[in-house]
């Protein structure tokens, strides 16, 4: 079953993955190997076997909502790859 | 044993306490050995030599007054996928080369109470996914016991500067044996606690499900040293449990008489290298020489599904954790784009390596629509078999042996063009954080001059029976004290 260019950029929009097209063919072949070894968990008798959402038994791990201090602005900016007053500066989202 | 950096933290604690040496001196030993050997390993991406030596003045100066605790001024390396407040934190990656984090993860706090001393950050496999720190962004790690090879992954930097003396100890991540196996590749002692046993508030998710940091050391009882310190209940992390932490030290007891061990069958695999295979039948007869009710007949049947398993668990969960890395709050950002998305996209085209894309792309279609309940419903589902088979096992035994890793440490370059071989050396680890089971690899042995390591797994929070079980074999043997020829 191998996964064809157009499904390759499909996923890769829904990752907001940039691929070459080098890259898609190369992926394309690897995914496909890779999840067909996957196919051998079709014949796992899964019936009535709950999925293991959780490995520890801990539930609903919960805190008061206690106001505390939060980093300064500052610090929160340091790694900013851009930049303007105290925001993140970011490329156009609507038109 | 001549030099200083070739102390183990238990020993050079001693020292330190008698005030025969002084934290500066052993420091400083350290630091010249990884000048002196650092370019035939490459197992560190920074190298904090002006912090480390004014920690360890601080260090000696509470040392003089009587504040002393076994960790005290030892110094060590700590792989680049946990935070570090102050310090360069690249996860191996393009994406992080030049993020500092303003804060340090929980561990960081709780080594930096006890006065640690940190020389710096290991290098890793890209967002520790890989098996043999080929896939860092920046360079490949060699194996001290001989460098063409590779010291395993994700933790390589980390199992490799152990082996080399390069550090006293380290901290490794582990999701899918990147403590464990690099450990059993480089002839150290490598841990990963029970899930939820050590907080993971602050090392830098891949799989949130199956990631844990756990010590790589010289030998059992520094193990349990940083055991010791490392393991508690986090607030800040609500998968870290509330349950109380003993003192590992108590359990390093020799004999082995009354424990029931189970060998399981589907871990001694078909395309196992043969000397690995008789190493280890070696390492268990001394386990049976110890005391230990050996059965051969153990079996955890769901084995052969774990490696499906994990490779839709693990891409999926880090498809969601890699989402944040879009150029926008840190990291890596490409400029070059007339729009958001497309910023991001090309941020993660270029700031990404082959293996993350990789695991991305086969995160995201497992988790997306039409694919969902065939690849990632049905993985969770197995996921609770596998962990099933343990659990019933564990009512007949205290522990599970089973060699660490299928082969010997491969070639520089011998598996990285093929993600399944390269999948396919984590087949003895890749089970146990399925199940969020505690497990350790110790030395047991040499295979054409290169460490094999063997693995004991635990029921979960029970990490006292393993390393019971380590101690009482280390100390029975001599493998931990051998030194690669670098």
């Amino acid at each position: 079953m191998k996964l064809s260019h157009k499904q390759v950029k499909h996923i890769a929009r829904l990752a907001r993955l940039g691929l070459s097209e080098a890259e898609i063919e190369k992926l394309s072949l690897q995914l496909s190997d890779i999840l067909e070894n996957f196919s051998i968990l079709k014949q796992v008798d899964t019936t009535d076997v709950a999925p293991a959402t959780h490995s520890i038994p801990l539930q609903n791990v919960f805190r008061e909502d206690e106001a505390a201090e939060s980093y300064p602005q500052s610090e929160v900016l340091a790694n900013a790859p851009r930049q303007e007053g105290s925001c993140f500066r970011v490329q156009t989202i609507l038109e | 044993m001549s030099e200083l950096y070739q102390l183990s933290i238990h020993q050079a604690h001693k020292l330190l306490k008698q005030k025969d040496i002084s934290s500066v001196e052993l420091t400083k030993s350290v630091l010249e050995h990884i000048a002196a050997v650092e370019s035939n390993v490459q197992a560190y991406i920074t190298i904090t030599e002006g912090i480390a030596l004014r920690e360890a003045k601080e260090a000696d100066s509470y040392i003089a007054s009587g504040d002393i605790t076994p960790l005290t001024g030892i110094p060590a390396l700590i792989k680049d996928v946990i935070c570090t407040q102050g310090i360069r934190t690249t996860c191996g990656s393009k994406m992080l080369e030049n993020f500092v984090p303003p804060y340090d993860a929980t561990v960081i706090k709780k080594l930096k109470a006890q006065r640690m001393i940190m020389l710096g950050k290991a290098n890793m496999d890209e967002f520790a996914m890989g098996s043999s720190t080929e896939n860092s962004a920046f360079f490949p790690t060699h194996n001290p016991w001989s460098l063409s090879r590779v010291p395993g992954g994700s933790s390589g930097g980390s199992a490799a500067a152990v082996a080399a003396d390069e550090a006293i100890y380290a901290l490794g991540s582990d999701t899918g044996g990147s403590i464990r196996q690099p450990a059993g590749f480089c002839n150290v002692v490598g841990f990963k606690p029970t899930y939820g046993r050590v907080s993971r508030f602050g090392l830098v998710a891949f799989a949130s499900s199956l990631d844990q940091i756990g010590p790589i050391t010289k030998d059992v009882t520094d193990c349990a040293l940083v055991m010791n310190t490392i393991a508690a209940h986090d607030r800040r992390d609500s998968t870290s449990v509330p349950y109380p932490v003993p003192d590992y030290t108590q359990q390093l007891i020799h004999g082995l008489k009354g424990l029931r061990i189970g060998i399981p069958r589907e871990y001694l695999v078909e395309g196992m290298q043969s000397e690995v295979r008789t190493t280890l039948e070696i390492a268990i007869k001394k386990l049976e020489e110890l005391g230990a009710e050996i059965d051969w007949g153990a079996s955890l049947p769901s084995t052969e599904y774990a490696l499906a398993v994990y490779y839709i668990l693990a891409p999926s969960e880090a498809s969601a954790n890699l989402a944040r890395y879009d150029g926008v709050k840190y990291g890596f950002s490409e400029q070059n784009a007339s729009a958001a998305i497309e910023a991001a996209e090309k941020t993660r085209q270029f700031g990404f390596g082959p293996e993350v894309k990789r695991r991305i792309m086969l995160g995201t279609y497992a988790l997306s629509a039409g694919y969902y309940d065939a690849y990632y419903l049905k993985a969770q589902k197995v996921r609770t078999l596998i962990k099933r088979d343990f659990d019933q096992a564990f009512e007949k035994y205290d522990a599970l042996v089973t060699p660490t890793s299928p082969t010997v440490a491969f070639k520089l370059g011998e598996k990285i063009e093929d993600p399944m071989q390269m999948y396919l050396s984590d087949v003895c680890t890749l089970p146990i954080n399925i199940a969020g089971l505690p497990a350790i690899s110790i030395p047991a042995g040499f295979a054409d001059n290169l460490p094999v390591g063997m693995q004991i797994i635990g029921k979960p929070f029970n990490e006292e029976t393993i390393l019971h079980v380590a101690f009482a074999y280390e100390q029975a043997t001599d493998w931990h004290k051998r030194r690669p020829p670098i």
